[in-house]
């Protein structure tokens, strides 16, 4: 019970916390303005085929 | 060379993205389910739980057998409407030896978590052959086999070490009377019938589809469909002390 | 390093298949010697025979002297076609037959008598057949053929390994074919979409790990140094399908040489497994993997790159993350403790942003073609499936509220909801993948008939309407009627008239239902045609890369 109410209450607090973060990291590489030629590049991965 | 190198990475990252997902899909599951083996909360204190009887595991496992799951729940929920329906809404301990759950997901016929005791045997015997002959307006098939079938349990005591291991509380002279315990809970006039009362308290003892020549599928799955549901004694039930 | 081309060496890969097919031969016909029970020697006596059947298909090909194992023919990745044919022609074949499986119990519901009262024609047995081969058989193969064709063409390099591919495809349809039988003659788990016993599992965890070595060993030849979007989604189904599959079916077996098995949770616990590992089936069997035809094949057929290669990303990762935690909502009102209960909920409701961000995205890959929409079925077929997917990940939220679900639950608006995603979504999607593939994988011009696609969609169509309503409509109505009062404060209905209220939308949705088998019978003669009559295609120079619709 003791290690229970320990580990819920971490999730409930940082791991919120760790989440959130690591969301935001995700749209910020995905919207990064330097990271477009890449992506757009990658788009037409399907178009480039033998 | 660098080529080699470059090819290294590549590699590298596609393992990234794998290990990415596991972590990522791992977290959801290791918060819901592990708790519920270690909070005691998750299952209430009742009294009157026991495990099934050898006779009552062979009818359970027609029951699974048939696909009844598919269209009976076994889950009374704490609404209004439900419990004037079934009765006293089902617990987590209820199920508690159940290896698997027969919660069920959909009602195209009705609820049974509650049904041992609703009906006679013969109701059951003759819905189960024929259910319009009973249930005119019932679309369930019938099962007419079960009755023609000899039950076929000999490895009953094998069934039973084997939930032994899986955590269920059978007892050494549990399973070393299965067989007999089995055929005995059928047989009323039986020497057995008191020891399987013994030892399985509110066992039904009767010649469940009414032929004693013969120990069908029917006996052991009426035999389980008259225990469902009536083992927790709810008058000794604290609903506010197993409050989560 | 690379297999060398002589056509009269045995490769290592053939010597050990053989070595490890005759021993697997042998075992099985010691089980089923020793068998505990009929259906154990059954099902090793069809082991036996598949492992007597994989060593003469091996020495075949290589009498045949057909074989070209070289990873590039002129600078050219020499694709490898032969599996993922088989998987598209099995996807055709199982559809059709777990189409008809589910037909008829739909007439079974309308009438009773349909059963025959026998036991591998009741309903109970009949509902796992049709639900595994619609989701494993049919969706599996499709999942397969799709996956191992779009890792090929995005790599732009040979599917890895040679005898591995096609252990991977024969020994999942081996699976099935047991799974299948297995249900019939009553050897089921009772754990909904994942009944197959114990044995057939462990079978299935084999081939899993395969599928995942070929499609990983794939990526690592891959001559892009991104991998495409669709690797991801197909990267992240393999292996939440494994991590479900080893959760939910831990089990011990009564006897090694029987069929029957106990699963190792109990109650409350195996009921939450059961969801998770459920509800996951959906979004990772049903969704993931079939959002990776859509990130493929939509783009493809629409001859433009996806909307937004960005909104994927985060589509992806929220998807997978928010998708895994939304089982509980199965359980609500059970005896499941109300934390998790809540939980499920929660991401239940949130799951409706990134399920929707997928949508759009699919969508709006039209945009500036939507003209397309008019001249090419398919492409239509593919855009509807995604409309589709956008209704019911809105529906799935909405029924996963506590107070939507107490009266949902347990009725025909689950069933109907399902069909929704089943036969809107994860069928068309794959109509239209099959659709795509087979010419270019048998080197055709174009389809046999592009308006028999045109029947198939409105057909289909029409019977997922007729289908939905039905169940829209039952569901909602049995739900009011378990819960009616009288005025004197009674329960205003017993049961038995509750399901005879069923019965007219038993009926339409039985003929809805009928209408979707009929357009799938259209599409395997089409393709079949296809494959047989269609026009050859002349090699085609490189296409120029297209911008995109941004």
């Amino acid at each position: 019970m003791e290690t229970y109410s320990t580990f819920a209450a971490f999730a409930q607090t940082w791991g919120l916390v760790y989440f959130v973060a690591i969301f935001l990291g995700i749209v910020a590489y995905a919207l990064w303005p330097t990271n477009r030629a890449r992506f757009d590049d990658a788009a037409n991965i399907p178009f480039r085929e033998d | 060379m660098s080529v080699w190198a470059k090819h290294q990475v590549l590699e590298k990252n596609s393992i990234l993205l794998l290990l990415g997902i596991l972590f990522v899909v791992a977290i959801g599951g290791l918060v819901e389910i592990a708790p519920l083996f270690y909070l005691k909360s998750t299952i209430e204190k009742v009294e009157g739980m026991r495990p099934y009887s050898p006779l009552e595991l062979a009818g359970r496992n027609i029951y699974i057998r048939e696909g009844c799951y598919n269209c009976h729940s076994q889950q009374v929920r704490p609404l209004r409407d439900e419990v004037e329906r079934y009765g006293h809404y089902s617990l987590a301990a209820e199920s508690m030896y159940d290896h698997p759950f027969q919660w069920g997901s959909k009602r195209t016929g009705p609820d049974l978590a509650r049904l041992g005791g609703k009906y006679s045997d013969e109701w059951h015997k003759e819905h189960l052959i024929n259910p319009r002959a009973i249930v005119p307006a019932s679309i369930m098939p019938g099962y007419p086999f079960l009755f023609r079938r000899e039950l076929d349990a000999n490895d009953i005591a094998a069934h039973m070490k084997t939930l032994r291991l899986l955590g269920v509380p059978y007892t050494d002279e549990q399973i070393a009377n299965a067989e007999a315990d089995l055929k005995a809970q059928t047989m009323p006039d039986d020497p057995g019938a008191a020891a399987v009362q013994a030892r399985y308290p509110k066992a039904v003892v009767r010649e469940f589809d009414r032929n004693p020549d013969r120990l069908t599928e029917g006996d052991a799955l009426i035999a389980y469909l008259q225990m469902l549901g009536t083992l927790v004694d709810f008058k000794l039930y604290d609903n506010k002390a197993n409050f989560r | 390093m690379a297999v060398a081309t002589s056509r009269s060496s045995v490769t290592f890969g053939e010597a050990g298949a053989v070595l490890a097919l005759s021993a697997g031969l042998l075992l099985c016909i010691y089980v089923a010697a020793n068998a505990a029970d009929s259906v154990m020697t059954f099902h090793a006596l069809l082991a036996a025979a598949a492992a007597v059947g994989g060593v003469a298909a091996i020495f075949s090909r290589y009498a045949s002297g057909t074989r070209d194992l070289r990873a590039e023919i002129d600078g050219k990745p020499n694709y490898n076609w032969g599996p993922v044919k088989f998987a598209t022609i099995a996807a055709v074949v199982w559809g059709v037959v777990g189409f008809l499986a589910g037909n008829i119990l739909a007439w079974q519901l309308a009438f009773p008598a349909l059963n025959l009262d026998l036991p591998w024609t009741n309903f109970g047995r009949l509902r796992p057949f049709h639900t595994s081969v619609v989701i494993f058989a049919f969706g599996g193969n499709a999942l397969i053929a799709s996956s191992f064709y779009v890792v090929q063409k995005t790599c732009r390099a040979r599917l890895a390994g040679d005898m591995a591919p096609w252990f991977v495809v024969l020994g999942y349809n081996f699976f099935i074919l047991v799974a299948g039988t297995g249900y019939l003659f009553g050897v089921t788990q009772s754990k909904e979409y994942a009944e197959p016993e114990w044995y057939a599992d462990l079978w299935l965890t084999i081939v899993w790990v395969a599928y995942l070595l070929v499609f990983l060993a794939t990526l690592w030849k891959r001559k892009e140094p991104h991998i495409y979007v669709a690797n991801w989604f197909y990267l992240a189904f393999i292996v939440t399908i494994a991590m479900l599959h080893l959760g939910n079916n831990a089990t011990l077996p009564v006897s090694w040489l029987g069929t029957k098995s106990y699963i190792a949770w109990a109650g409350v616990q195996d009921a939450m497994f059961q969801w998770w590992y459920g509800h996951n089936a959906v979004g990772f069997f049903l969704t993931a993997g079939f959002l990776a035809m859509m990130y493929y094949f939509v783009p493809k057929r629409a001859e433009r790159p996806v909307y937004s290669y960005r909104l994927s990303i985060i589509h992806f990762w929220a998807l997978i993350f928010i998708y895994i935690w939304a089982g509980p909502h199965h359980l609500h009102y059970t005896s499941l403790p109300d934390w998790a209960q809540t939980l499920g909920m929660t991401f239940s409701i949130m799951l409706w942003m990134p399920s929707w961000g997928g949508m759009i995205n699919g969508l709006m890959t039209l945009s500036g073609a939507w003209d397309k929409l008019r001249t090419d079925p398919v492409l239509r077929m593919l855009v509807v499936s995604v409309a589709f997917y956008g209704m019911s990940t809105f529906e799935g939220p909405l029924m996963s509220i506590k107070a939507v679900n107490s009266l949902s639950h347990y009725t025909d608006w689950t069933v109907g909801h399902v069909h929704s995603g089943a036969l809107g979504w994860v069928g068309f999607v794959s109509f239209g993948t099959l659709y795509c593939m087979v010419p270019w994988l048998w080197n055709k011009k174009q389809l046999y008939s592009l308006k028999l696609v045109n029947w198939h969609f409105w057909i289909a169509t029409l019977g997922i309407v007729l289908y939905i309503t039905a169940m829209w409509v039952a569901g909602i109505l049995q739900g009011l009627m378990w819960r009616a009062y009288t005025g004197l404060g009674f329960l205003e209905y017993s049961f038995i008239e509750t399901v005879e209220a069923m019965h007219p939308f038993y009926v339409i949705r039985a003929i809805g239902g009928l209408l979707f088998v009929i357009g799938s019978v259209i599409m395997a003669y089409n393709l079949w045609m296809t494959v047989r009559h269609g026009e050859a295609e002349v090699p085609a120079a490189a296409r120029p890369a297209l911008q995109p619709a941004e």
